[in-house]
């Protein structure tokens, strides 16, 4: 026998078959009578037991300030950083000097959901968000642009915070 | 054609049309009852989206299985495909029409129809579409040719996986024929006749069978486990060593054809085993479901369902916790335990019915019943805590020595 190959000793002159059966029998006739886990989903989303992690990265989500606009301000730090590539932004300037977006999008089909973007950006403007019901009908609906970033009222997440590992 | 002949055909039909629909509307529920169960067994909910908690599941898996694409493979043999289904389905159906499903209801009618003629009918109609005198052995002759179509399915594929799935059922169901028909013999012992009408009286008379021949129970239903091919002895299935077995390579109706053929034998196995071992349609503790009327057949086609439907859960009981038999290990389970079993109870029985009614000459069937009864007990003993350690279902070879 090789080594470190642990060797069960089963018995087998002592076990009674049918009343084997019966012992089984009876531990799934009292399951039957157990609470239910299934969660209902569409009906019920949490429970008590489950809920989403306050650090779940989903898809993405621009925050806007008071007047509406988008906080980004075209730094071109998050398309640098994507290990993805799935981040385009063109900036743009307006007469005041403030630099702002000309096109954002995201392309959630080659987002690895990382959360890169949420860290280095330096507004926090971009997020990733705390969701996951991102169905579509078409393929290109999921590049996300600007206006469709900005709109999303979802949660977003809180990442991983290195000076509070365990989130307390 | 006589008035009387007009009104025995005229009931026919409608039994026909009565116990067919009932038996296919039943599969059909079958199917989600087996679903819950197993939900249920596993702290589950099970399918309960389609209509108030589940209940038009089948119609909308029904549905399904009609719209689907019906998939034909090249290299099948064609003809033999396409008729393999309805050789399982067909002898399937065929068995629900022997089973009596409630006491006799007097009906008594004559009346004219303008081209038909006179229809005449007066006196007890049993609740049976068939009243054969062969009974049960209908029954047993019938769902062997069950084996045929699931044989030619695996044959016809042309697939590995069917072709083993067809294998493994024939060689199972024609085993298991055996025990399954020596099981029934002491039961012909004790009611002296094979018609389920003269069984159940017999039973309504004395004790249920279930009591002096608790092994001939105990035989049938297990043997019953393995002709309707349920786990643990799902051996021509066995999806996760031969995929689907059988019926791998069918799609859409005619996969459904085999499931409705499988469901259909379930309850005709346990319709089987509530006429023959739990008294049919009698209402136990009472003489009044002996007076026919009408009150009598409602109530007791109720009992023959509920017996019915406990034995249905218990077979989803079993398949739910049992896990499958290695295919050696079913073999000798029924060649080396249940066949020795079968041929020694029948033995056992007939001695004992020869000394009870020859020797002792007791006429009554309830003492006798009782006396078989005290003779099982001493075989259960013996079986399931002397003989039933180990040796009943255990491995092909013994195990290799350990050396440490």
């Amino acid at each position: 026998m090789a080594i470190g190959v642990k060797v069960l000793t089963r018995p087998e002159t002592d076990v009674s078959y049918i009343r084997a059966t019966l012992k089984g029998m009876a531990l799934t006739f009292r399951h039957m009578f157990r609470p239910k886990w299934t969660m209902q989903y569409p009906e019920e989303k949490s429970t008590a037991d489950w809920s989403l992690s306050p650090r779940w990265r989903g898809t993405h989500r621009m925050l806007t300030d008071e007047q509406g606009r988008s906080k980004c301000v075209a730094c071109g730090l998050c398309p640098q950083i994507c290990p993805a590539n799935c981040i385009k932004l063109v900036p743009g300037e307006d007469e005041a000097g403030n630099r702002y977006p000309l096109i954002y999008e995201i392309d959630e089909f080659r987002c690895v959901f990382c959360g890169y973007c949420q860290e280095v950006c330096p507004e926090e403007a971009i997020h990733v968000g705390v969701h996951y019901e991102n169905a579509e009908y078409s393929r290109d609906r999921f590049v996300y642009d600007l206006e469709r970033l900005s709109s999303q009222t979802h949660p977003v997440s809180s990442l991983w915070d290195p000076s509070d590992p365990k989130g307390e | 054609m006589s008035p009387e002949l007009k009104g025995f055909l005229l009931l026919t039909v409608v039994k026909m049309l009565v116990v067919f629909t009932i038996t296919l509307v039943g599969v059909a529920l079958l199917t989600l009852m087996e679903r819950k169960v197993s939900a249920w067994m596993q702290n589950r909910r099970g399918p309960n989206r389609v209509g108030y908690a589940g209940l038009l599941q089948p119609a909308a898996d029904g549905l399904k299985n009609i719209i689907k694409e019906e998939t034909l493979p090249d290299e099948a043999n064609k003809i033999l495909f396409m008729l393999a289904p309805i050789f399982s389905f067909v002898p399937a159906l065929m068995l629900a029409a022997v089973i009596p499903f409630a006491a006799p209801l007097p009906i008594a009618f004559d009346f004219s129809l303008p081209v038909l003629g006179r229809f005449v009918q007066d006196g007890l109609v049993p609740m049976v579409v068939a009243d054969l005198p062969v009974g049960f052995l209908f029954v047993l002759a019938i769902s062997s040719l069950g084996v045929y179509g699931i044989a030619l399915a695996g044959w016809s594929s042309n697939s590995k996986y069917s072709l083993l799935g067809g294998l493994r059922a024939s060689a199972q169901m024609v085993s298991y024929e055996v025990p399954l028909g020596l099981s029934v013999i002491p039961v012909i012992l004790l009611a002296g006749n094979v018609s389920f009408a003269a069984i159940i009286t017999e039973q309504q008379a004395g004790l249920w069978y279930v009591l002096p021949l608790f092994f001939a129970f105990f035989l049938f239903f297990v043997s019953g486990f393995a002709e309707t091919n349920r786990l643990p002895f799902d051996m021509p299935e066995a999806e996760s060593e031969l995929i689907a077995g059988y019926h791998t390579e069918y799609s859409a109706m005619k996969f459904s054809m085999f499931f409705i053929a499988e469901y259909a034998n379930i309850v005709t196995v346990a319709a089987m085993t509530a006429a023959l071992f739990f008294g049919g349609w009698d209402i136990p503790f009472s003489q009044w479901d002996q007076t026919p009327g009408l009150a009598q057949t409602v109530a007791t086609g109720l009992f023959m369902f509920l017996k019915t439907m406990s034995f249905v859960f218990v077979v989803m009981w079993v398949r739910w916790t049992l896990p499958r038999f290695r295919y050696d290990q079913l073999m000798s389970l029924g060649w080396k335990f249940m066949l020795p079993l079968g041929l020694g109870y029948v033995m056992l029985i007939g001695t004992a019915v020869w000394v009870v009614e020859d020797m002792l000459e007791v006429g009554s069937s309830t003492v006798r019943g009782l006396f078989l009864f005290g003779l099982n007990l001493v075989l259960a003993y013996l079986i399931f805590f002397i003989v039933d350690r180990g040796h009943v279902v255990r491995g092909s070879t013994a195990r290799p020595e350990v050396v440490h």
